[in-house]
């Protein structure tokens, strides 16, 4: 089978792309199309006193101006968290209103009061300059230990002290035992950097009402089409589900920041059937800055234990998430299900005890973004582990696997119950393909020519596949977390996959496909995989957390197991065997050990034109299946990275980055390498390059690619990839998921190795040339000391 | 409003446009040229690249009048029946994932790729890395772009 479960092929989706036919959002043009343009607040926290359209109306090309009020008024509802965290003390969560058009307040700069609906792009946003809205400015916050003082503003009137939730997990008193019997404490303070995820493709929206049929379609940028039209029917009340059609065409780009239902498609949607035109709206970059979901921005203290055999006794940990001005829809998921559940890493820990206080600022709203808390966990834990064996005089990667999880399944204090892993072969792989016992030899060459040369370890694991439905509902989720699939077999016997997963560059069509030419023995070029349109595809709960192998291929076997089980029914009948002496290879549907045999297009004819089928037998050959996994997935793996250090101007070039994984089975290595590389430049981002700030009054520093540092490609190396898969028990084909291992695992590699090139700890995300050379001005005296 | 004439992918096209029509914006709106991207409004992202008179433009960055009379080239005027040797590579190579920053990356390099060649200098993974520093890939971390562009340039 040269294309089935393991090969590298090609992607089917490629042609398109590299020819520029594929069809993003903003390339969709409707007959009657208008154009939005919202106006945005200037201040980070402000009343709204007034809004005077009359000059904006008047303007050229000017259909409508419309307001919250006039929202509000037309029932469209408030924007929710999906998932309900009780705080410690028994009490829900504080999520203050937020309305899609804001009316009497505004909580962030970018915070929408307003939206011009013109002919041209142009008119709408001269128009929307036009709009005169007056503020009464308010005290803002920005930073997220600022905002629980006492005396700081407050952003909403049910959230006392900015205070959203505080939550815990674990056991305290017997982790301050663990911590107490210690013989060595080591105690940190990070700051995980905030973030903005950047797909390349800026969210874009063009809604479509049909008044003769009352009827909408949204045109979105999504990672998850039936999501969007759940939360745009139920809860903001747009339109029921049956006349609201969702459409994601090709995305370009997600990374968690398409997961979610913005202001701007609830407003084009209303909008539309307000002017009985089709608007369309389209981000600037700016606007990406200013309105997309930021990630991290966590401020941790921890303390982890040791016993004097370097065994950890115990691990506490205490983290204030910044949520910004409102609460996204799996906002409250991320620091506390995503993040302190992976706190035991992947180490035997008796007693962690992690609380989570998640706060408000006048910042945009935080949710995931690629790795979604388990970056924030793995950065805890592998800073702690490289200092602690670093205070300990060890060798940190022998600190880790006197502490590996050894045996399975592993209960964590933590809720995790580990199904299966190999941590010390992925330390071993890692280690031989980035030559280790080497480095000694590179680091001295390195100080020849004035470089300080270091290495360091990351061992992440992650959780991916959020499961079980009941499981994830009985700790507040809204919605369930399966997936489903749909396997049409044509009367030709090629196929179509309907699946409820969403590709923006995971390349579904291909792996998919290929799974399907693994269990038939067909040629991938017979089979389609059909995605992103709710018209078409019944349900499916879309591409996030890694899910789309685990979850949404899971639900295309279980639906092939009945095909499969309905072709050997037929063929039984017209070969004249038993069911059980059937077998698909190949393409061809044969009476084992025989040469008796039908061809796969000949089951299908035979399916489709019912003139020979066992008794009682429906005619047609398509069946679907809703898959709803029994445990989460922990993809797991060793990264190694080796920087030198400029000790003149602080510069950190990568010289070396070294992936082990443990993905489980691959379906494609080629496109899981990709998701590893794309992942690791991500993390590389975070590490040296990328930091969302703003200034004290709340005002976006870096709103464009001038002031927010993405990586370019001579920032990054070639990366190394191995594999060392072990089988997911799990799942019907064993697969652990890939996509978000490379943001979670490389900043603590990064960040290791360069504060063991300086010789200093104190040393926070992103390690710009001018922190790593004042971290390296502070150590100085110390190492001549030494 | 005037009047722009040009050559896009080898036909000669005229229109009434504003003046202050952007190429990018004229290549997709009144062309319906659609391959090119806009992923950026500061001249950063890379993914609008097209060739004026053979040379790589970032064409967010140009006014439709101004190239007027010039000979355009876009993502989609690059295959001649067959796909682009740099179409091809990035198919070969895994160069792309969502696609979006696909058009501008491959523009940018055949563009590095011939004048490369036709400067007779070596094109190597660091002046790959260099070249590529106006556009911005999110997905690939750049390591099989490098390697597609590597690929195409022993075949173009």
């Amino acid at each position: 089978m040269s294309d089935g479960i393991g090969a590298r092929t090609k992607r089917k989706e490629d042609k398109r792309f590299t020819t520029g036919r594929g069809k993003y959002t903003d390339d969709v043009r409707m007959e009657n199309q208008a154009y939005a343009a919202f106006v945005r607040s200037p201040h980070a926290h402000a009343e709204v006193a007034g809004i005077d359209a009359a000059k904006a109306e008047a303007m050229p090309g000017v259909i409508a101006v419309l307001n919250g009020a006039e929202l509000t008024g037309d029932g469209i509802g408030n924007i929710i968290c999906g998932w309900a965290i009780t705080s410690k003390d028994g009490s829900p969560m504080n999520m203050g209103a937020w309305s899609a058009l804001a009316t009497q307040k505004v909580r962030y700069v970018g915070d929408a009061v307003a939206v011009v609906v013109a002919e041209s792009v142009a008119e709408a946003q001269a128009a929307a300059e036009a709009v005169e809205v007056s503020y009464k400015e308010l005290a803002a916050v920005t930073m997220s230990d600022a905002a629980l003082e006492t005396g700081a503003p407050e952003i909403h009137d049910n959230a006392p002290g900015n205070l959203i939730y505080d939550w815990e997990i674990g056991d305290v008193a017997a982790t301050d035992a663990g911590l107490a019997s210690a013989s060595h404490v080591c105690e940190i303070d990070l700051t995980n950097n905030r973030l903005s995820p950047n797909p390349m493709e800026p969210r874009s929206a063009v809604a479509i009402f049909d008044e003769a049929e009352d009827h909408y379609t949204l045109y979105t940028t999504s990672q998850n089409p039936h999501v969007a039209r759940l939360v745009l029917s139920a809860f903001y009340q747009v339109a029921p589900e049956h006349k609201l059609r969702v459409i994601a065409p090709d995305v370009g780009g997600g990374f968690g920041s398409k997961i979610y239902i913005y202001p701007e498609e609830i407003v084009c949607l209303w909008a539309s059937m307000k002017t009985n035109r089709s608007v369309k709206w389209t981000s600037s970059r700016s606007e990406a800055f200013m309105t997309d979901a930021h990630g991290r921005d966590h401020v941790t203290t921890a303390k982890m234990g040791f016993d004097a055999e370097g065994k950890i006794t115990g691990f506490k940990v205490d983290t204030i998430a910044n949520f910004g001005a409102y609460m996204s829809l799996f906002s409250s998921a991320v620091p506390t299900y995503l993040y302190a559940t992976l706190l035991s890493g992947q180490y035997d820990i008796s007693n962690i005890h992690c609380n989570v206080r998640a706060v408000y600022t006048n910042t945009v709203p935080v949710d995931a973004y690629r790795g979604a808390g388990r970056p924030e966990a793995s950065f805890v834990i592998e800073r702690m582990l490289e200092v602690a064996a670093r205070e300990m005089g060890m060798d940190p990667a022998e600190l880790r696997r006197r502490n590996f999880v050894q045996s399975f399944p592993h209960q964590t204090p933590v809720i995790m119950a580990y199904d299966a892993g190999d941590f010390d072969g992925n330390m071993d792989k890692a280690q031989a393909a980035a030559d280790v016992r080497g480095f000694a030899a590179r680091k001295a060459e390195a100080a020849s020519r004035g470089k300080l040369r270091g290495l360091g370890y990351a061992c992440y694991i992650e959780a991916c596949g959020i499961a079980p439905s009941a499981a994830v509902g009985s700790l507040g989720a809204g919605v369930g977390l399966w997936e489903s699939a749909e396997v049409r077999v044509n009367p030709v016997g090629t196929i179509e996959i309907l699946t409820g997963s969403h590709s923006h560059g995971q390349g579904h069509e291909t792996t998919f496909a290929q799974v399907v030419a693994d269990r038939f023995g067909l040629p991938v070029e017979n089979i389609q995989i059909v995605h992103g349109d709710t018209d078409k595809v019944q349900f499916g709960m879309g591409t996030y957390g890694s899910r789309s192998g685990a979850v949404g291929i899971s639900a295309i076997v279980k639906a092939m197991d009945k095909v499969e089980a309905k072709v050997k029914k037929i063929a039984a009948h017209q070969l004249e065997a038993s069911e059980d002496d059937i077998v698909i290879e190949g393409g061809e549907v044969k009476i084992a050990g025989t040469d008796k045999k039908m061809g796969w297009h000949e089951i299908g004819l035979a399916a489709y034109t019912g003139h020979n089928l066992p008794d009682g037998m429906e005619p047609g050959l398509k069946e679907g299946a809703f898959y709803d996994p029994v445990n989460f997935t922990f993809p797991a793996g060793t990264y190694i990275a080796e920087v030198e250090v400029d000790p003149e101007t602080g510069t950190v070039e990568i010289c070396q980055f070294t992936a082990a994984d443990d993905f489980g089975t691959l379906i494609n290595p080629m496109i899981v390498e990709g998701q590893v590389h794309g992942g690791v430049a991500q993390g590389i981002g975070q590490a040296l390059l990328e930091q969302v700030v703003y200034d004290d009054e709340g005002q976006l520093l870096t709103g464009s690619y001038m002031d927010y540092c993405m990586p370019r490609a001579d920032d990054v190396p070639f990366y190394t990839i191995e594999h060392n898969s072990t089988v997911c028990p799990n799942n019907p084909l064993g697969i652990k998921g890939c996509g978000e291992a490379g943001a979670i695992g490389s900043p603590p590699a990064i960040i290791n190795a360069i504060t063991d090139a300086i010789g200093a700890e104190d040393l926070a995300m992103p390690a710009t040339p001018q922190r790593v050379w004042a971290a390296l001005q502070a150590a100085a005296p110390r190492m001549a000391a030494e | 409003m005037t009047e722009v004439s040009m050559t896009v992918n080898g036909k000669s096209i005229a229109r009434d446009v504003p003046d202050n029509t952007l190429l990018v914006e004229f290549l997709r709106e009144h062309l319906r040229l659609t391959g090119t991207h806009v992923g950026c409004d500061t001249s950063q992202c890379g993914a609008c690249v097209v060739h004026i008179d053979g040379k790589a433009v970032k064409s967010c960055t140009a006014l439709a009048v101004q190239v007027s009379g010039s000979d355009v080239t876009t993502i989609e005027g690059v295959a001649n029946g067959a796909l682009h040797p740099m179409q091809k590579a990035f198919n070969d190579n895994h160069g792309l994932q969502c696609g979006f920053c696909t058009p501008g990356m491959i523009m940018s390099g055949i563009d590095m790729v011939s004048r490369f060649k036709a400067e007779g200098r070596d094109l190597t993974e660091q002046a790959i890395r260099h070249e590529l520093e106006g556009n911005i890939c999110r997905c690939t971390g750049y390591h099989n772009i490098v390697k597609s562009i590597q690929d195409a340039a022993t075949k173009m």
